[in-house]
């Protein structure tokens, strides 16, 4: 038993060390930046940084233009994963793989790609002008940020919401229908309760990336548009503010942390219930 | 089965329920049900009786309306509910594996189909007061499903079904995952139940004990055809053909000549049986139930042979025969040792004469020659 548990500590060893090397130590690093000033003497200022209007208007859009993009995941996602759900045995796998095929390409490629077809001389306004319709103007527009989020992180709610349909027992669906439900009763009473760890998952999996990016608002934003994530990568590479990009950092992750306490009181409440 | 027989007297009496006309039903190209046709009628327990694939689950869920015939229709009370949705059928359904919400707990399980009925809240509780009641559940209202056991899970599944006051209550296989002890108590529990409600019970099942135990009526069906219904009795005593004589207990089936009326030539012996109606020379099987052969002495009996295994099984031995080519199997309480010779005794009403079925086809479909 004794040796059992040292094989294993020596086994993990390995882990540890990678734990301690990428994920402490950056961690760590990010919280001396954050919480000191050029000098090396401790300040919060560059947390109440995030009170600067135009670091408060990076937050602001971030957070809206993520809950946006997540909603509209959620709604798209939630049909094709039932439909998913449903249809268990013949064209499942290759639907699936249809969804994370675009997974295998670039991150970078994709937003890329929604780039030039969202230009105003891009593939979508040419091909309205030859239809005679008026032309889009999307490009560099929140619009534009929503559909990169969307198009990035819909995988990333399908996944968990399939996963947590396709373990609802086709019998607990006919059971409801056979005591009176109508569909409509039955997917509000039992299929989408049934389903919240899925939706918690999905969740948290599509809002906490969008919130973070600046790559996607870079690329079809354009310079005008800041999201949080934009101003955190600009102090790193432009100003070499360590200091202020990582108290901003630190912000964000509050941000994240309290999103997932949310989610895991949420599916801690669906246990005990 | 024809209405002058005895079996159906009794069901004369009670009033029409539920009719299948004509239903077919194939999956993927593979015949499930083939022309079924079935009258189950008021304030019965029915069982659906056969071995797996023999479409008895598939019947179920078409009179619950979760399965859609290819041809055919369900008459209930009169009223064509081919179409009908499940949700607007008067009849509630028991599932395999319980299906209870597993997000709600008990008292929201019970109370389901009633707030979709949008029913007052005090009739709703004393509904649930009720129905634990029943079940021999009271006290458990604010339990969560998963912390129940299997037998308690199903007893709610039942309590959920039968709140909504149906006319029929639909068991799939409901004691399939308990244990035997469980089992066997849950049988008279669900004989108990069906006395207590007056309801009609239509049951779905395997086991052709729990079938013999709990039924009035049994359908015994194979390969999407009903071979044979009746009594618990019927089905046992005088099976139609070899299928439900091997399927309901333990049986010798013999192939054996029929000489003339009552009296019938098996493995070479002649032996006083009460069947008529066969002709005369004309090959048939015979059913003999094991309890029904009677050991004696070799000079005593139709034909001689010597027991080759005995087997100690509790309330009797069982003993296997060696006589006449075949090995006949025999349950008494009397021991014959292995090795002695014996002679094979059975009373003319313990044969059975059932038509030989010439092909495979008409051995499915069960059809009298």
């Amino acid at each position: 038993m004794f040796s059992d548990r040292k094989t294993s500590r020596v086994m993990a060893s390995p882990y540890a060390a990678w734990a301690l090397i990428f994920i402490l130590v950056p961690l760590g690093m990010i919280f001396y930046y954050g919480l000191t000033d050029e000098t090396g003497r401790f300040t919060l200022a560059n947390i109440a940084a995030i009170s600067q209007p135009e670091h408060l208007k990076a937050l602001g859009l971030a957070l809206l233009l993520s809950v946006i993009s997540t909603a509209v995941c959620f709604f798209l996602a939630y049909p094709v994963a039932m439909i998913l759900a449903k249809n268990r045995v013949s064209s499942q796998g290759l639907i699936t793989t249809l969804f994370i095929l675009p997974m295998w390409m670039n991150f970078l490629l994709r937003t890329l790609a929604w780039m030039t077809l969202l230009e105003n001389k891009g593939v979508i306004n040419t091909a309205l002008s030859l239809l005679h319709l008026p032309e889009l103007n999307i490009i560099n527009t929140p619009a534009a940020i929503v559909i990169g989020m969307v198009y990035n992180f819909l995988p990333f709610m399908i996944l968990p919401l399939y996963n947590s349909l396709s373990r609802i027992d086709e019998n607990v669906i006919n059971a409801a229908r056979d005591l009176g439900a109508n569909e409509v009763q039955t997917f509000f009473r039992v299929i989408l309760p049934l389903s919240v760890p899925g939706i918690v998952s999905g969740i948290t999996m599509v809002f906490i990336p969008a919130l973070t990016t600046f790559a996607i608002s870079t690329m079809l934003g354009g310079s005008k548009i800041l999201l949080i994530g934009n101003v955190i990568e600009q102090e790193f590479t432009l100003s070499y503010n360590w200091n202020l990009g990582a108290g901003l950092s630190i912000v964000l992750m509050i941000f994240i942390i309290v999103n997932m306490v949310i989610s895991a009181i949420t599916e801690r409440r669906e246990e005990e219930d | 089965m024809s209405p002058e027989e005895p079996g159906w007297r009794w069901d004369l009496n009670r009033k029409e329920l539920i009719r299948l006309e004509h239903i077919s039903k194939s999956f993927d190209g593979q015949m499930i049900l083939d022309d079924l046709n079935l009258v189950i009628h008021e304030n019965e327990f029915v069982t659906l009786l056969g071995p797996s694939g023999c479409g008895k689950t598939t019947t179920l869920r078409i009179i619950g309306g979760f399965e859609h015939p290819d041809s055919g229709r369900v008459i209930f009370d009169g009223e064509d509910i081919t179409n009908l949705a499940p949700n607007r059928r008067q009849l509630n359904t028991v599932f395999q594996k319980y299906a209870l919400f597993t997000h709600m707990d008990i008292a929201e399980n019970i109370a389901f189909g009633l707030k979709i009925q949008n029913k007052p809240e005090d009739y709703i509780n004393d509904k649930i007061r009720y129905a634990l009641k029943l079940v021999n559940l009271e006290g458990y209202e604010h339990r969560m499903p998963d912390s129940l056991s299997g037998g308690q899970q199903q007893r709610i599944a039942i309590a959920r079904a039968i709140v909504c006051e149906p006319k029929v209550l639909l068991l799939d296989e409901p004691l399939g995952a308990l244990d035997l002890k469980l089992r066997q108590e849950m049988q008279y529990e669900l004989i108990r139940l069906k006395n207590e409600l007056g309801i009609t019970f239509i049951y779905v099942t395997h086991d052709q004990e729990e079938a013999l135990t709990m039924s009035d009526h049994i359908v015994v069906m194979n390969q999407g055809y009903i071979q044979q219904e009746g009594s618990p009795e019927k089905i046992y005593n005088e099976p139609e053909n070899a299928f439900v004589a091997d399927f309901i207990g333990d049986s010798n089936i013999i192939p054996a000549t029929m000489v003339r009326d009552r009296l019938v030539r098996i493995l070479g012996a002649e032996f006083a049986c009460v069947d008529t109606g066969f002709g005369t020379e004309k090959p048939v099987d015979v059913v003999i139930r094991p309890e029904d052969v009677e050991l004696v002495k070799p000079e005593e009996g139709t034909l001689s042979g010597k027991v080759t295994e005995v087997i100690f099984k509790g309330v009797h031995y069982e003993m296997s025969v060696m006589a006449g080519g075949f090995e006949w199997l025999v349950h008494s309480t009397k021991l014959s040792e292995s090795g002695t010779d014996v002679g094979i005794r059975v009373d003319p009403f313990n044969i059975q004469v059932m038509n030989r079925p010439e092909s495979e086809d008409e051995e499915a479909i069960g059809v009298d020659v």
